[in-house]
């Protein structure tokens, strides 16, 4: 099991605009993906490729999450998916 | 065959295109409705993902064609049709037996309620997800999306109404008018569509015939839609569409020769004054007291009024206020003044006729007018609705004068009244004509009815020879002043006729003012004399309107 932990860039959250480009990115990789807000159980974890999924988290800018993945190649993917939640969209 | 629908003008234009009809909103199917007899649930939840991609994929394809802010959201609301946690959750609800339409439904309630409960910006992403769901709703059921049609081309929408979150969504590229069957001139969708300065046309209870492809010519300044268009409507459409930007109304009526023809505002509350003042109106030539008391259960108070009536009259100070007293009756009930049992309201107790049956609700109005006047530097002139006779209007000016107003004056709107003018005015200062119901009287024709819109129009000429026994009458009085306050003011053409009639003073809506202001330059009074003996002379309504309007040109250089 890989996990990361990431601090969400977007200034405003993981709204609607963020939360497309991150499930997005997390259907295409070849891992399933969990997220979960930072001190919850594993278990509770979320579909990260799912939009509403994300946005359910309510996690703001500055919120830590959690992601894990299983398998060949989760932690290059991991790695990629960490970087999209700590860049600032808004700012582009 | 050309056919015309009749319905209000909300917002000023005229275009040719094709319409499409707003779809019929996705009504909620039954909860948990079983699977459908001999679809297994394999079936089922195949036709739900089938359905949830095709709407992801519609969705993709518009948001490639959108640029900015719409294609953010358009991607993020693709993304939703297809939501893995979405679909997964309503494919659980199938398994037990539940069908597609119903599942998702559920499905997707469970996540907005979830969005609300974070409130703020993801709250209102909730509507966004409802938005998913009834999108595919309606593939499932096999009927057009709901919401505002997409189209390559520009269309005229034809809807029943338009709620605020279609509004927000309408392209004023794409979209050329509005039509809609209800709603009226305060309907969210006559507000977008003044905002977005397109042709609009509200409570044209026919339109509702037109169909996706129709070609029309959507006429927002007569208020008309007109299939199959001819060459008229095509010179119409291409003149609007050629015309020249209306200057502002500089805050001063006059002809071309300098004759003055003082524009005033008609209003409805304190902010409408203020917004009226600030579009230049000269004053109010009519204040609709019956804001004040529509919707109440009772008679407001002294200091209600009061307080209502001087927000009005703060934002004319030194200019004149001239103030209609309640109104009630007919299509304006209240519960406290009228009787709704009547057989024939137009014809019954209403205006300044409910003082004989709830005696001393005008005068204490009268008394609070007249505090309010006390208060403030608005030159404040009283009038009533629905005087039929001379007497009447004696004992109107008695009891406003014994209240301390010294100005005191009577509608025209009931042809007794026009016809004796002259007499009305030895024993009171000034009239005013409403034309809407004085149309519907001497017409003898509902306002209300769609049927009878053509005889219910300003230009039939015995309307007009109302207007002229009127002046007339005042001319006998001693020049006494003659206002019109209802929507034939508003019209630039008529209002040409009407000065030329001999009225002092028009009224109208504050969007008015700058085109009839525009119009009453381009012509001297010897003109809007000879105009008006052509109205009087003309043998019905249409020809009226057509030899004027072909006798000002500065009409079409404005589009109206």
């Amino acid at each position: 099991m890989a996990e990361r932990t990431a601090i969400i860039g977007s200034r405003v959250g993981l709204h609607a605009r963020p939360a497309a480009i991150f499930a997005e990115a997390a259907a295409e990789l070849p891992v399933e993906v969990t997220i979960a807000l930072e001190g919850e159980p594993a278990d509770e974890a979320m579909d990260a490729s799912s939009i509403l999924s994300l946005m359910g988290l309510g996690a703001e800018h500055g919120t830590s999450v959690v992601l894990r993945a299983e398998g060949e190649g989760a932690e290059a993917a991991l790695d990629q998916l960490v970087t999209i939640l700590e860049t600032d969209h808004d700012a582009e | 065959m050309s056919k015309k629908y009749t319905g209000v003008g909300v917002s000023a234009g005229r275009v040719i295109g094709r319409v499409r009809r707003m779809p019929e909103p996705i009504l909620a199917p039954a909860d948990g409705a079983p699977l459908p007899q001999g679809v297994s649930a394999e079936e089922e939840t195949q036709r739900l993902a089938d359905a949830s991609k095709a709407v992801a994929t519609g969705l993709k394809e518009r948001a490639t064609l959108a640029t900015g802010d719409a294609q953010a959201v358009l991607k993020a609301t693709a993304l939703m049709a297809s939501d893995r946690s979405l679909i997964k959750s309503a494919t659980k609800l199938v398994a037990g037996g539940t069908c597609a339409e119903s599942a998702i439904w559920e499905a997707a309630d469970a996540v907005a309620t979830q969005l609300t409960a974070l409130g703020g910006y993801m709250a209102e992403r909730a509507g966004d997800v409802l938005d998913v769901r009834a999108r595919i709703v309606a593939e499932l059921r096999g009927v057009p999306a709901p919401g505002i049609p997409d189209s390559n081309e520009p269309f005229i929408l034809a809807a029943v109404d338009l709620a605020p979150a279609d509004t927000a969504t309408l392209d004023p590229a794409k979209v050329l008018a509005l039509v809609t069957s209800d709603g009226g001139p305060q309907s969210h969708t006559a507000i977008i569509a003044r905002s977005l300065g397109l042709p609009a046309i509200v409570a044209a209870p026919e339109t509702i015939e037109l169909a996706d492809g129709d070609y029309v010519f959507v006429d927002g300044i007569d208020g008309q839609v007109i299939t199959d268009p001819t060459e008229a409507e095509e010179h119409l459409a291409s003149t609007y569409a050629n015309r020249e930007v209306l200057p502002d109304f500089s805050g001063t009526g006059e002809l071309a020769d300098g004759y003055r023809v003082p524009l005033l505002s008609n209003v409805g509350s304190g902010g409408d004054a203020q917004l009226a003042a600030s579009a230049g109106a000269e004053g109010v030539g009519l204040l609709r007291t019956e804001f004040c008391f529509l919707g109440k259960e009772k008679e407001p108070t002294h200091e209600e009024q009061v307080s209502a009536y001087g927000a009005v009259f703060a934002a004319f100070p030194h200019k004149k206020v001239v103030v209609r007293t309640l109104d009630a009756g007919a299509d304006k009930p209240l519960p406290f003044l009228t009787d709704s049992s009547e057989p024939n309201p137009a014809l019954g107790v209403r205006g300044y006729r409910t003082d004989l049956t709830s005696p001393g609700v005008l005068e204490r109005q009268l008394k609070a007018i007249a505090q309010a006047a006390s208060e403030h530097e608005a030159d404040v002139w009283v009038m009533a609705p629905m005087i039929s006779t001379p007497a009447e209007a004696q004992d109107f000016a008695t009891m406003a004068k014994a209240t301390g107003l010294a100005i005191a004056g009577t509608m025209i709107e009931v042809p007794s009244a026009a016809v004796l003018a002259g007499q009305i005015l030895q024993r009171c200062d000034f009239v005013s004509i409403g034309t809407n119901d004085l149309t519907q009287y001497t017409m003898a024709a509902d306002r209300q009815l769609g049927t009878l819109a053509d005889l219910n129009d300003p230009w039939q000429p015995a309307v007009l020879h109302m207007v002229a026994a009127t002046t007339a009458g005042a001319h006998s009085a001693g020049d006494k002043s003659v206002g019109v306050c209802g929507e034939a003011a508003a019209d630039p053409a008529l209002a040409v006729v009407l000065v030329g009639l001999g009225v002092t003073t028009l009224s109208m809506n504050k969007r008015a003012l700058a085109p009839v202001s525009a119009v009453l330059r381009t012509v001297d009074f010897a003109k809007a004399q000879r105009l008006a003996k052509l109205a009087l002379d003309a043998p019905s309504a249409e020809l009226a309107r057509s030899a004027v309007r072909a006798e000002l040109s500065e009409l079409d250089r404005f589009g109206l």
